[in-house]
């Protein structure tokens, strides 16, 4: 046993007065959970202090707070890493999860922003007809894939620091396009296209994200919605040719083009080549805008006339252009997912280990460590 | 007030199955749960969901599996029913989006579980309960414009119509205090059940009997109460489940000396015996020395005989709760366990279509008793129990309002919900804390009302719980507030609790044999001759648990010796 202290950010609603802070010392081993403090302290000193928590074991997704300024389960992070990681290095600090308005002390109100988001997306599998009279005959690795975004809890853990959606209430959020993910990757669902249309038409959809990587920290989960999301994006541009309206897709061809061609990144001609090449129509303005900048640029000397025209090809980075056909003539894209596939596990790995396991997960990879412990 | 065809009181997988069954059949449907509904307990069913889909497999053998596993007290009828409806259920579930594994064909894939003659237990992983829960949320979502969600209402009181019937409930809005009559033609309890009247319990923090109390409080008949299932694999640390699926996928049991002890106890299923077979020879185990652990109060269970990459895919669930609660690599070495409190197979007695005999009122689920389950329930029947009689609940509650008009209720009831909540909130502090009486009740049960029972320790629980009774009344909490005032609401289940505890001490002090989950060391032997039968609970005028017998149905299995 041992004690620590808890500091929890109460609201009472009712009062008529700001939140507060209410601290108390329970008594627990160093390896129980934060919810287990905050349950002994609500059995023993306080009962109204306020938390949403039914199975105490991170799968029924109620307990989402902050812990010291982290998002996460209550109950699935123990009491001893919980005091290492307090600012004071004795008081853990409890708060209500953020991106949504706090109801009464740890309680926030999902039904007003996450559940709103999940139910924008057409949260339901549109059935590809005919339904069969059994069942669908899909491969075990598509229902492997969208596995990991089946195990979302929906607590709402990163949806509370979204940077994104702290700057644009609107955004749909990484919960809600993780769910998306797992229709889009169902082949069972008659309307990917037009869910990755509708989801990349929407400005709050899936290019408003900013790959701060918060959502993939806050997960307790493994989802890594964050990486769904990009998902999503691969599907749209590469498997449905929908553009991105953003520009960040062609943006990134242009950088990932620029590399090929010149082992060094050209600057002169990423810009140009973001809107479609020097004489695109898209390019003219975005190049009179940018005036200014290629302005300064030249004055200070960041690049000349002569760089500009003709980059110098470095003659050691020969080699790149094969990496990049390699890469790019696998016939699957590889994509790294949670949950390991495969049948014969104890079997020798294929001779050839480059052919191997594309869409899937590295055989024998362990479990991410989860971040939020 | 809101009036409805069919309320459905909780929103685990066997009332939102209802609410789509009752929506279907044209009904105006409410479905109202104290919590949101992804929080429900289903949420936490690991291992699966049994069908006889395959086609070499038989719903005959699922059945005689169930029949057998129920220490023959389960009602043929019904589990002939379950049986017989189970692979079209499945096909329903996979077809509305559930992710469930596939083999090498990319068809539906089973694993083993326990008590069963075939592999037919279909699976995600090892978040079934979870996949399946949020994929009928889906469906709820969808159905938007035909179905009602109160979520976070919690059902204070089943409401009585002139007649006698069921006429709909009294409900709180847990977010705004506000006190509300939801009048029905129909109303399913699909509430789940009572684990947290006992500690340890594999059960969330939700279930505390609240519609088994509520029903009986009314007059329905409680049924098989003393059936109260230990699975056999929960951890020593904190009661946490590891899912059956973990010996479904080739996991043994280890004593002190490092032997698979299942060989003395069922030599041909090993460790894939049904479950009080099971928790009964660890316990065993345990009470003769051969424990392992602090204490010798645990068992081994060593998972490193799975190929840790089946491990990885198939129980990732069960290596995180290794890993995050007691600090083992599951997939390196055997983690400590021993058999915990995890169901009720007994509850609200029902006929096959969920129908209670009291007018008006059907239960599904957890909380019923059709009696699918007998003495001892299957692992991976419980999540088909409750679709299957969740769905037939739906229909028949949807044709039944179809027939009548909106039967008339009145606010008195309202009224005293009210001044019943308002005395809590306005008690002194002198009598006891709810919290302490919850401790008192969940330990006396886990010790007296367990594995192993006899009149002694029954005895002892029983006069523990109508103490805990009478000091329930005066016991006080500390929110005077209205908003999400969550204290008051656990004094009203820490109620409920008390209610199904002592139907189940009284049922279990009634039942003078051993019988599935029921082990009496004072009348070790199964006794055909007189107790082949259910016993029924239903509450007397004085607040005192009576007691009645109920034929058990046999169609086509005569009860025989029990091997595994």
């Amino acid at each position: 046993m041992a004690e620590f202290t808890l500091k929890l950010r109460r609201y009472d609603p009712e009062s008529g007065q700001p939140p507060y802070w209410d601290e108390h010392t329970i008594d627990l081993e160093p390896h129980r959970s934060v919810l287990e403090g905050i349950l002994q302290a609500k059995a023993r000193f306080d009962g109204s202090i306020g938390i949403r928590c039914s199975c105490r074991a991170a799968i029924c997704g109620s307990c989402g707070v902050r812990i010291n300024g982290q998002p996460g389960l209550a109950c699935h992070t123990h009491l001893d890493k919980a005091r290492a990681s307090s600012q004071d290095g004795t008081t853990i600090v409890v708060e209500p999860m953020g991106n949504m308005p706090i109801i009464k002390d740890l309680i926030v109100d999902m039904d007003a922003v996450h559940w709103k988001k999940v139910q924008r997306i057409t949260p339901w599998l549109i059935n590809k007809e005919p339904i069969p009279e059994r069942e669908y005959i899909v491969p075990h690795e598509n229902m492997v894939d969208v596995t990991q975004t089946m195990a979302c809890i929906q607590c709402g853990a990163c949806v509370s620091d979204c940077l994104s959606m702290e700057v644009d209430p609107l955004f749909v959020g990484p919960a809600a396009l993780a769910k998306a993910y797992r229709f889009v990757g169902d082949p069972r669902d008659a309307q990917q296209e037009a869910r990755l249309r509708d989801l990349s038409e929407d400005p709050h959809g899936i290019y408003d994200c900013t790959h701060c990587f918060k959502c993939i920290d806050a997960c307790p989960k493994g989802v890594a919605p964050m990486n769904q999301i990009m998902r999503l994006r691969r599907r749209a541009g590469s498997d449905f040719g929908i553009e991105d309206r953003n520009n960040g897709h062609r943006h990134e061809k242009a950088f990932v083009t620029n590399i090929r061609k010149n082992g060094l990144l050209h600057e002169a001609d990423l810009l140009p080549d973001s809107y479609g090449g020097k004489l695109h129509p898209r390019a003219v303005p975005e190049l009179l805008d940018s005036l200014p900048v290629i302005t300064t640029a030249l004055l200070r000397g960041k690049f000349t006339p002569a760089k500009a025209l003709r980059h110098p090809h470095r003659k050691e980075f020969k080699n790149l252009r094969g990496y990049f056909d390699k890469v790019e003539g696998r016939d699957q894209r590889l994509e790294l997912n949670l949950y390991i596939t495969g049948y014969d596990e104890d079997a020798e790995p294929p001779a050839d280990d480059t052919q191997a396991a594309p869409e899937q997960g590295e055989p024998g990879r362990a479990p991410e460590e989860s971040p939020s412990r | 007030m809101p009036s409805h065809d069919v309320l459905i009181i909780g929103a685990g997988l066997a009332g939102q199955r209802a609410a789509l069954a009752a929506a279907d059949a044209g009904a105006t449907v409410a479905i109202m749960s104290k919590v949101h509904p992804v929080r429900s307990h289903s949420v936490a069913a690991a291992g699966g969901i049994n069908a006889a889909l395959k086609p070499e497999d038989t719903w005959e053998s699922h059945a005689y599996d169930t029949v057998k596993g129920s220490d023959f007290l389960g009602d043929q009828d019904a589990i002939e029913i379950m049986c017989r409806e189970a692979p079209d259920e499945l096909l329903h579930l996979e077809h509305i989006g559930v992710t469930f594994h596939r083999d090498e064909k990319g068809e539906l894939g089973t694993r083993a579980f326990g008590g069963a003659s075939a592999a037919r237990t279909y699976y995600v992983a090892d978040i079934t309960g979870q996949a399946l829960l949020h994929v009928l949320y889906e469906q709820l979502l969808k159905y938007h414009e035909r179905l009602d969600r109160y979520e976070e209402w919690f059902t204070t009181s089943l409401l009585l119509g002139d007649g006698g019937a069921c006429v709909g409930c009294v409900a709180r809005d847990i977010r705004s205090g506000r006190m509300e009559v939801f009048n029905a033609k129909a109303t399913i309890l699909a509430t789940g059940g009572a684990g947290q009247a006992w500690k340890p319990t594999t059960n969330g923090l939700v279930c505390t009997g609240d519609g088994i109390a509520q029903a009986y409080n009314v007059g329905a008949p409680l049924m098989d109460m003393e059936m109260i299932q230990y699975h056999p694999t929960t951890l020593v640390e904190n009661g946490f489940l590891i899912t059956e699926g973990a010996r479904g996928e080739g996991a043994h049991l280890l004593n002190s000396e490092g032997k698979r002890f299942m060989e003395a106890y069922a030599p041909n299923k090993m460790e894939l015996a049904s479950r009080d077979v099971v928790s009964r020879a660890e316990q065993t185990e345990i009470n003769e020395g051969r424990g392992v652990g602090p204490d010798g109060a645990g068992i081994y269970l060593d998972v490193t005989v799975v190929p840790r990459k089946r491990t990885l895919e198939a129980l990732r669930e069960i290596v995180n709760i290794g890993k995050d609660f007691a600090g083992v690599d599951i997939t390196r070495e055997p983690i400590l366990i021993r058999p915990g409190q995890h169901y009720i197979m007994g509850g609200v007695k029902t006929d096959v279509w969920g129908a209670t005999p009291l007018a008006g009122l059907y239960a599904a689920g957890e909380v019923a008793c059709v009696s699918v389950h007998g003495g001892n329930r299957l692992g991976a029947n419980s999540l088909l129990d409750t679709l299957i009689f969740g769905r037939r609940a739906g229909e028949h509650a949807a044709q039944r309002a179809g027939a009548m008009l909106m039967p008339s209720s009145s606010e008195a009831q309202l009224r005293d919900d009210v001044r019943v909540i308002d005395g809590i909130i306005a008690r002194p502090r002198d009598g006891r804390r709810i919290s302490e009486i919850k401790d008192e009740l969940g330990t006396t049960m886990n010790r007296h009302v367990a594995v192993f029972r006899d009149a002694d320790g029954l005895n002892t629980a029983h006069e523990i719980v109508r103490r805990l009774k009478e000091e329930a009344k005066t016991a006080y909490i500390d929110d005077r507030g209205t908003v999400f005032n969550q204290d008051v609401l656990g004094a009203i289940e820490l109620g409920y609790m008390l209610e199904v505890a002592e139907a189940v001490v009284v049922a279990a002090i009634e039942r003078k044999e051993s019988r599935g989950a029921q082990f009496r060391t004072d009348f070790p032997e199964r006794n055909d001759d007189e107790w082949l039968k259910h016993i029924d609970i239903s509450r007397n005028g004085e607040d005192v648990p009576e007691v009645s017998y109920s034929p058990v149905t046999i169609t086509r299995w005569q009860p025989e010796e029990r091997r595994y």
